[in-house]
């Protein structure tokens, strides 16, 4: 009997697939179910924001933004108006800054919510999603309450936010952070301890700082390594200066050392927030004092603030004009994706999905 | 004892048969139909949702109408599929399911068929399915309906050795593989049911018939968020639904074996309690072991395929020859 031939298997994983959440296309070779080759397919979600971006105002951009990282809008909204506010020296007033401090970190934790949710739905288990989306829908209840949209907020503008708390809206919040600790401790009871969730996700996908950092990977992903950076504590923009909270950080840069840093970066979130609730002013201003039009001096400037994702960037080039002569996003998704071909070599079509999970991407962002 | 399969043969005994066949396939079906309501409310309530609620009072009629639909949908076949398995593999899935459930006994005089060596019949007709799911993947001409497919073979050839191997024990103790003296030997109070001396058969029992059913967490051949839908993606129409039949009639016909090789079948757990009818008994155990296997699939995540490998023959293949030991030496020493 001669020798059975056998031969790889190229097989196209996307762009409708479950687990790509959203259009992401990968076409991987597998030698049974082992990857020997995986190359990644983008742009199925191209709007071409930036070059759209050029024609527009500065405000009219900010609904783009929403856009970009649906899953977490508040933050693209930030880094927009920061970049403009920083290029015209404007000042925000403590109660818009306070705002806009704790919407995002508020959309922190209703993104890494949304993250875990769906992680775990790829990993077969269906009933955290459930959970984790009923407790994001909370979030998104408060942001309804605040801005009148549920997931596309176009809620900050440069010099200040579009909308006051409503009355009774703080309070709210706190009963949420309150109640989300205790959340929290049930879904690790729930899911942490699992063995088998563990033995999915330990010694899966992992990287070590050196890669990670020449990968220019961000965030969680970064901190997964045991990396400490986190902008919010190594270049404090809006207010974290202010408040205490740990930048939780792993050792091995698995995948599971990423669920454990994203948990936990939920908990700072809310230590943060419970902060800055017992802080917020009472009354003032919601916004700044901000000529009629907008048009920031000729110049450039590049602005990074930490995303639920990573270090999302925004560059502009401004020649005096009321539009951008040129904008750019540095998008983590997009950054943190380059790693996947690397990871994936060697592993089976199981793996594929945790760690393509693990790096939690938004498709809207990748493809801006 | 009468049993009516010892009446002669004639037009009449043969109506009766037909009768009392017809009887069976309209409960399994009404249990089908049911159990995906069942799921779906009790999973829905576990998820903090409603479950169906619209169709009908109660949504009673959800299972009703998506049957209906099926039916009604077009029945596509890929063009480059091969047509005959493609055809064949469903009803090869879902013949044998309804052939098992031929020796199971739910009350004394009940058996459909008394076999001698029903336990062993089980096993066998239940492993044609593994064929039709291999056949189903290939015959597609479908990707990850081939590694669906394959994945399906690899598991339940695994887990049908200690399936076969953990019942052992119970043969052993009944020195019979016929499923109604297995129950009978179970007589008396709760303690003397199977479950108690054969803990560790019985464990690995829940875990392999877990795996063959491939459910939650071993529902490796249909992952969905890895292989879409596994080894059915390319059936439609009625063809995807005999599949889902078939899966649903495995699970009855689990739940089924399961109380009578460990939990005593129709016994009641004190004799006292005789006065219920043991086909009471019966259904409440089997109901228990039903809701189980739903609110596994609403808790645990799914195992990976190497994993799932090495629990089958480094795990529980063990335990169940473990188990044989220890029972021959119980029978040995404490008679």
């Amino acid at each position: 009997m001669g020798v059975i031939r056998t031969e790889e298997l190229l097989l196209n994983v996307g762009p409708q697939h479950p687990s790509t959440h959203g259009v992401f296309r990968i076409i991987v070779k597998l030698d049974g179910e082992i990857i020997t080759e995986a190359t990644p397919v983008m742009g199925y979600l191209h709007r071409g924001t930036e070059k759209l971006a050029e024609s527009l105002n500065y405000t009219q951009i900010i609904p783009y933004t929403d856009r970009m990282d649906y899953v977490s809008a508040m933050t693209n909204n930030y880094v927009l108006v920061h970049a403009v506010e920083k290029m015209m020296g404007l000042r925000v007033p403590e109660r818009a800054e306070f705002l806009r401090l704790i919407v995002m970190e508020l959309q922190r934790i209703a993104s890494h919510l949304v993250w875990w949710g769906t992680y775990l739905l790829d990993i077969g288990a269906l009933s955290p999603f459930l959970y984790a989306f009923n407790d994001r829908e909370r979030i998104l209840q408060l942001f309804n309450e605040l801005c009148g949209a549920r997931l596309t907020y176009n809620y900050m503008r440069v010099g200040g936010v579009k909308w006051d708390a409503p009355e009774g809206w703080i309070d709210k919040v706190k009963a949420f952070v309150k109640s989300m600790y205790g959340k929290l401790d049930d879904y690790h009871a729930l899911v942490s301890g699992n063995e088998i969730f563990l033995s999915r996700i330990k010694g899966v996908g992992a990287y070590d700082a050196e890669t990670a950092i020449a990968y220019g990977l961000s965030g969680a992903n970064l901190r997964s390594t045991g990396v400490k950076w986190d902008l919010r504590k190594n270049e404090p923009y809006s207010l974290y200066d202010r408040f205490e909270f740990d930048v939780p950080v792993g050792r091995n840069g698995d995948c599971y050392d990423r669920y454990v840093v994203r948990m936990e970066e939920i908990r700072q979130s809310l230590r943060i927030l419970e902060q800055a609730l017992e802080q917020f002013p009472p009354e003032g201003e919601t916004m700044g004092k901000v000529p009629r039009v907008i048009r920031p001096p000729a110049g450039e400037i590049y602005v990074r603030i930490e995303s639920p994702r990573g270090e999302i960037g925004c560059y502009i080039v401004s020649t005096g004009k009321a539009e951008p002569y040129r904008l750019k996003f540095r998008r983590p998704s997009f950054v943190n994706l380059q790693i996947l071909p690397k990871l994936l070599v060697g592993e089976s079509m199981t793996n594929l999905v945790t760690i393509l999970g693990g790096i939690d991407i938004v498709l809207g962002e990748v493809d801006c | 004892m009468q049993r009516f399969w010892d009446d002669p043969v004639s037009w009449e005994a043969a109506g009766r048969y037909a009768l009392v066949a017809l009887a069976l396939l309209a409960v399994v079906i009404v249990f089908v139909t049911y159990a995906i309501y069942f799921e779906r409310k009790v999973i829905g309530w576990m998820q903090f949702r409603q479950g169906p609620n619209r169709t009908g009072p109660l949504g009673l009629l959800q299972t009703v109408a998506d049957v209906a639909k099926l039916l009604v949908k077009e029945d596509t076949i890929p063009a480059k599929a091969d047509k005959a398995l493609f055809v064949l593999a469903p009803a090869l899935a879902f013949i044998p399911s309804f052939t098992v459930l031929a020796v199971i006994p739910y009350g004394l005089n009940l058996p459909f068929a008394d076999l001698n060596v029903g336990f062993l019949y089980y096993v066998a007709l239940s492993g044609v399915t593994t064929i039709a799911i291999v056949i189903a993947g290939w015959a597609s001409n479908n990707k990850y309906a081939l590694l669906g497919g394959m994945r399906s073979a690899a598991q339940m050839i695994s887990y049908e050795v200690p399936l076969v191997l953990s019942v052992v024990g119970v043969a052993m103790l009944t020195e019979s593989l016929n499923l109604r003296d297995i129950v009978l030997r179970q007589e008396g109070y709760f303690w003397h049911w199977n479950v108690f001396p054969q803990i560790i058969g019985f464990a690995v029992f829940v875990v392999a018939a877990v795996s063959e059913l491939n459910r939650t967490p071993f529902d490796l051949p249909e992952a969905e968020s890895e292989l879409v839908a596994g080894y059915h993606v390319e059936y439609s129409g009625f063809r995807f639904a005999f599949f889902m039949l078939a899966e649903y009639v495995y699970i009855y016909a689990i739940a089924c074996l399961t109380t009578i090789l460990f939990l005593g079948g129709w016994n009641a757990p004190f004799p006292q309690l005789d006065f219920i009818p043991g086909l009471v008994w019966f259904a409440f155990k089997f109901a228990l072991i039903v809701f189980s296997l739903f609110w596994i699939r609403a808790t645990l995540p799914r195992l990976r395929v190497d994993q799932l490998m090495g629990l089958a023959w480094k795990a529980l293949l063990p335990l169940a020859l473990a188990n044989i030991l220890l029972t021959a030496l119980g029978i040995e020493w404490l008679g």
